[in-house]
């Protein structure tokens, strides 16, 4: 970086500046990035939306962090494991502060995991397991289990569903079913409650008194090095409005593009679009095993027989750079994927099959009600292809459009479809999310207490037991692709592929980091 | 005059008790579940039902209803279920850019629609009066997105003149605030005008056809003289109850442009609450949206007395 | 509000008076019109495709033989698919018409002849005129779910009240004429002075309003399916297709020019020729002109 004065750039920096940052001095860098969607719940134990969990990144800390490799690293502390594996000792590292100035305390941890731990479910999974947990000193942490738990560490450090961040326990004593109304965090941002609009806008600003870890920032992990002074989040709801915002120079970054709006960036020299994550969503169909069709295996079998994989991500995402063809309920691209089955959905669909077993199983014309949220571009189009696939198999399909909001109040709804229930909904999950067998919604089979659909699927259920009690990673392989076998044969799902929107940005952004979350550490916005 | 305001503002209040009841009675009858938003993808159904009852959302109805109107009386519109903010505060913060933007759509609408009307009216059944016409009806025949992205595209990514989105208060200057506001009032002026310059003609060509223009003109006062101080202040009347009439479509408009410009506005608010079921904040929107809407009316029907010296209260 | 501008009752010939009076402009718009309703009349055996074929792998393409138009996101054809959604535009447009003023002159009605009922009926059109028709229209999609039907209800009862406005002021005036006080004196049961005299009193008036409402209703359509409310994408109309379209508005701007041209010429005929009607419905121009 040269610093030579340029006056006319500078007076229009200063110009652009007093335009778009009122009351700001000039001399501030700041981001202005257009996230996934509009930030409205501030709290980050009451809700899984990824929204939330970003901010909760900006001006929150973990104690724990996984790397590159998903191997967890010290963040707020380090750790002993004792040898019979049941106690935990973590102690926190020194010079952390919260936004307000009282120092992290052991006591704020132990409060914050207790809030935590009510609500995550692989916490409450170590929770069940603890003996004691408490703060024996200010910098200590004590965690004695009744049982050996091997994924202990690889818990506390996930950044999905719920990351234990810590709050001050005066936040953290808030019930976890009631929202916190105070926003101390100790993380390396501070959150500008004053500028804060719900749904719209959120201004962050650089906390001075946070002090990085020394090592390099890696994934999660490593030292958060702030280089900006202010990063404002805003929301802008038609994307192609964002984009026009991107190549004016009026924004700075968007967290995920409209692969088909890609064009328009292209030939931009100030402007790179770049995959950050490549592991990516899967995005799959969910039937209701409580009701007529989809309460028989059959007729389950025949409507994955009837889908195609390609012309569903063809109509959602379009170019296929951008997507995966994928019959792995785990994944592709992970530890444990398996596409066995799947044959079918991947390599262009099976109407005549599907026709035939639909004839066979005995189908009686019952109409199947599929939801398509109007209002979420990520789920809106699927719908409508499964819809015509199935038709095309024989199905009787009531395509039944309505908005987000109805959808998540309907789809927990057991009635039968013809009262106000359904039969199939499609739904997208972070890679990471489903590609662990116990974490993977879609394979819980407990009944009413699966996710919506509820299946009753005691394979499902043994076969997980059966992965928790395997040691190596070749067991655990072998389990795995047992799962993936059952669950094609069985229907848990129709996995539609994967794909990944990527993130553009104005090129003079240096130092983004490709981490699973979009963070705002180490990246620096060098006055050209 | 007073007691006729007094009598005015009164009755009021029973217009609004009728949409605060309406309001929230279509609501609650609405399918959704504000705590599903909050508790996101993997919430279990337990954990769903306790933030519904932390929230009261599992109160009956009469008693939420209670509850509200209690809030109301009290001057407190509640506070959101979704971000936990005062709705005052959502509202404080986002009303600004739309009622700026709304004014400014009024004032070039005016500008524009009144001379064309009377322009209209002037050489009706003439080619002008068709063009005119047609002109003003266009843009009430193209929905309001398009015309903004058809501006978008021309005055901001063609010419380069206009940010394509965003807003600037006027605090921060009449300069910056214009450069971001003139597009998107642009684009409503254009349902606008063609709603006044409509109205504005056929008055126009009402009052021309009246025995005191003729006399006017036999008088041998000047065409120009004729049209806006005889005839246009006497169409005045109609014209301003177009512009009173027409605020709850330029509400319409605004929700649709302040997403395509990406203004911070209420109609924003107002559209998300209710995809978001975010009772608080629609009940409080709507009742605020109509409580301008008819105080807009009242003021316009004062205004009356300006410009038709016949009519008194 | 609206009292004062409001034209007289007109009386009989008034469609070959309405024909032989208009402009060279309405004239066009009438032609334009014809032909509009006409193609999307006769859609179903014009159009060369199923509107809902798909084929996302052939999507987003330019104009070809097979597809004059091209094809939208999904690769349905745009030339069939804009066809096809004329008729669900116009019959949305139409039913939001007709219903509203049915439902209008039968409140505006009682409003104007019972006393009792006017402050309440009133007061009760001010509440639902005072909400933002858009943000009303979303709330009850959003009850009823978006169909056809429930588009049709949420367009058609925010236009209520000033349906109501009309006839109710059209019936106070009336009343006080002398053949309806005539007809009255002379033992006329009260529904028969309703039907004979007054209905044909309020028609003229109505028909123009009704063009408004025809043309204002399949813009909210489109606006309702901008805003995520409107009627699913299987039911091809005007509207849909362009809201699905606007993401692609720089890149294949014709999946909204096309349909959006259609419309466009489509309300700009209806909205002259309700002009041109109401000019010719007001007396006082007449008299000028004349």
């Amino acid at each position: 970086m040269t610093l030579t004065f340029r006056p006319a750039r500078l007076a229009a920096a200063a110009l652009i500046a007093s335009t778009a940052l009122t009351g700001a001095a000039w001399a501030e860098t700041t981001i202005t990035a257009v996230m996934h969607s509009g930030l409205r719940v501030l709290d980050p134990v009451i809700t899984t939306a990824h929204i939330t969990r970003n901010h909760a990144y900006m001006i929150y800390d973990v104690l724990l962090a996984q790397d590159s490799n998903f191997q967890p690293q010290p963040q707020m502390a380090d750790w002993t494991v004792s040898d019979d594996k049941l106690t935990y000792t973590f102690t926190l590292r020194d010079g952390l502060v919260f936004h307000d100035g009282a120092p992290v305390t052991a006591a704020d941890a132990v409060a914050s995991l207790n809030r935590w731990g009510q609500k995550d479910a692989a916490g409450q999974v170590i929770f069940d397991r603890t003996a004691s947990l408490e703060a024996t000193d200010d910098k200590t942490i004590t965690w004695t289990l009744t049982e050996p738990f091997p994924p202990m560490l690889d818990v506390l450090s996930k950044q999905s569903a719920l990351p234990p961040f810590i709050m001050p326990a005066r936040v953290a004593e808030t019930s976890a079913d009631e929202a916190i109304t105070d926003y101390t965090g100790s993380g390396p941002f501070r959150f500008v409650e004053a500028e804060f609009q719900p749904g719209l806008s959120v201004t962050y600003e650089k906390f001075d008194d946070y002090v990085p870890r020394d090592e390099p920032a890696d994934w999660m992990a490593g030292g958060k090095v702030v280089n900006v002074d202010r990063v404002v989040w805003s929301a802008i709801p038609d994307i192609q409005t964002a984009v026009n915002a991107l190549s004016g120079g009026e924004i700075d970054y968007i967290e995920q593009m409209q692969v088909d709006l890609i064009p328009l960036l292209e030939g931009d020299p100030n402007v790179v679009v770049e995959v950050r994550e490549p592991t990516g969503m899967m995005t799959m169909v969910r039937p209701n095993f409580l009701h007529p069709p989809f309460d028989n295996q059959e007729v389950r079998q025949a409507a994955l027989k009837a889908v195609s994989q390609e012309p569903v991500l063809a109509a959602m995402i379009g170019n296929p750079e951008y997507y995966t063809i994928c019959g792995a309920i785990l994944g592709c691209g992970t530890p444990l994927g398996s596409e066995a089955g799947t044959e079918t959905l991947t390599g262009g669909g099976g109407a005549d099959a599907a026709r035939e077993q639909l004839t066979a199983a005995g189908y009686d014309g019952t109409p199947v009600v599929i939801m398509q949220p109007t209002d979420m571009v990520a789920l809106v189009n699927q719908p409508v292809v499964v819809a015509q696939a199935l038709r095309d198999a024989g199905f009787t399909v009531e395509l039944q459009p309505m908005d987000w909001q109805t959808l998540v109040t309907r789809r927990a709804s057991q009635a039968a479809p013809s009262e106000g229930g359904w039969n199939m909904f499609i739904t997208n999950w972070m890679v990471p999310e489903i590609s662990n067998p116990i974490g993977n919604p879609m394979l819980n089979g407990r009944g009413d207490d699966a996710w919506f659909g509820w299946p009753t699927d005691e394979t499902a259920e043994a076969l997980k037991e059966e992965y928790i009690d395997a040691t190596t990673p070749e067991e655990q392989k072998a389990v795995a692709e047992r799962i993936q076998a059952h669950g094609i044969d069985n229907v848990l799902l129709i996995p539609l592929g994967q794909y990944t929107l990527p993130q553009a940005r104005r090129s003079n952004l240096e130092g983004m980091l490709n981490s699973p979350v979009p963070v705002f550490w180490n990246v620096s916005k060098p006055e050209s | 005059m007073i007691g006729y305001i007094l009598r005015r503002v009164l009755a009021v209040i029973p217009v609004l008790l009728i949409v605060a009841v309406f309001v929230f009675l279509l609501l609650r009858l609405t399918p959704g579940d504000p705590a599903a938003i909050i508790a996101g993808d993997q919430a279990t159904p337990a954990q769903l039902e306790r933030i519904r009852e932390a929230m009261g959302l599992n109160d009956p109805i009469p008693v939420q209803f209670a509850t509200w109107v209690g809030q109301l009386a009290r001057g407190d519109l509640g506070t959101s279920l979704i971000s936990n903010q005062p709705v005052s505060n959502l509202i404080a913060a986002r009303i600004g850019p739309t009622i700026s933007i709304a004014l400014l759509t009024i004032l070039m609408s005016v500008a524009l629609a009144v001379p064309m009307g009377v322009l209209a009216a002037w050489r009706h059944g003439k080619w002008v009066d068709y063009l005119v016409m047609t002109f003003s009806v266009l843009g009430f025949s193209i929905p309001v997105f398009v015309i903004g992205y058809l501006f978008i595209l021309l005055f901001s990514i063609e010419l380069g003149w206009f940010p394509v989105q965003g807003f600037t208060p006027i605090s921060a200057g009449l300069g910056p605030f214009l450069h971001k506001a003139f597009l998107p009032a642009l684009t409503l002026t254009t349902i606008y005008v063609a709603l006044i310059a409509r109205m504005t003609r056929a008055n126009m060509l009402e009052v021309l056809g009246e025995d005191y223009i003729r006399t006017a003109r036999a008088k041998g006062a000047p065409e120009r003289q004729v049209l806006f101080r005889h005839a246009l202040r006497n169409a005045a009347v109609p014209i301003l109850t177009v512009i009173g009439t027409g605020f709850a479509l330029l509400i319409g408009g605004v929700v649709v442009t302040e997403s395509v410009f990406n203004i911070p506005g209420i109609g924003r608010l107002t559209v998300d609450a209710v995809l978001a079921r975010d009772y608080p904040v629609i009940q409080a929107m709507i009742l605020l949206t109509a409580g301008i809407y008819v105080l807009v009316n009242l003021l316009i029907d004062l205004s009356y007395t300006l410009f038709d010296p016949r009519i008194r209260y | 509000m609206t009292d004062a501008t409001l034209p007289p009752p007109a009386g009989p010939g008034l469609l070959r008076r309405f024909f032989r009076g208009l402009g060279w402009a309405p004239r066009i718009a009438l032609v334009v019109l014809s032909v509009i309703v006409a193609v999307t009349l006769l859609s179903p055996w014009i159009a060369p495709h199923d509107p809902l074929e798909m084929n996302p792998l052939q999507r987003l393409q330019g104009p070809s033989a097979e597809h004059p138009l091209g094809t939208d996101n999904f690769g349905r054809d745009l030339f069939s698919r804009v066809l096809i959604g004329g008729r669900i535009s116009l019959l949305i447009g139409i039913g939001a018409a007709v219903v509203s003023l049915l439902i209008g002159l039968f409140i505006g009605m009682i409003a104007g002849f019972f006393r009792l009922a006017d402050a309440i009926i009133m007061r009760l059109m001010d509440a639902l005129m005072a909400i933002p028709a858009i943000l009303l229209a979303i709330a009850l999609v959003a009850l009823n779910g978006p169909s056809i039907g429930s588009v049709i209800a949420a367009i058609t009862i925010p236009e209520i009240p000033r349906v109501v406005r009309l006839v109710r002021a059209v019936v106070l005036s009336a009343r006080e004429e002398p053949y309806v006080e005539a007809a009255i004196a002379l033992g006329s049961r009260m529904p028969k002075v309703l039907v004979r005299h007054l209905v044909p009193n309020t028609l003229a008036p109505l028909i123009v309003q009704g063009t408004y409402i025809l043309a204002s209703a399949i813009l909210t359509e489109a606006i309702l399916s901008f805003l995520g409310a409107g009627v699913s994408t299987e039911t091809p109309t005007w509207g849909n297709i362009m809201a699905e379209g606007r993401m692609f508005f720089r890149l294949k701007p014709e999946l909204i020019l096309w349909p959006g041209l259609v419309l466009s010429l489509c309300i700009l005929s209806v909205n002259l020729l309700g002009d041109a009607a109401r000019d010719m419905l007001d007396p006082k121009l007449k008299k000028r002109a004349g």
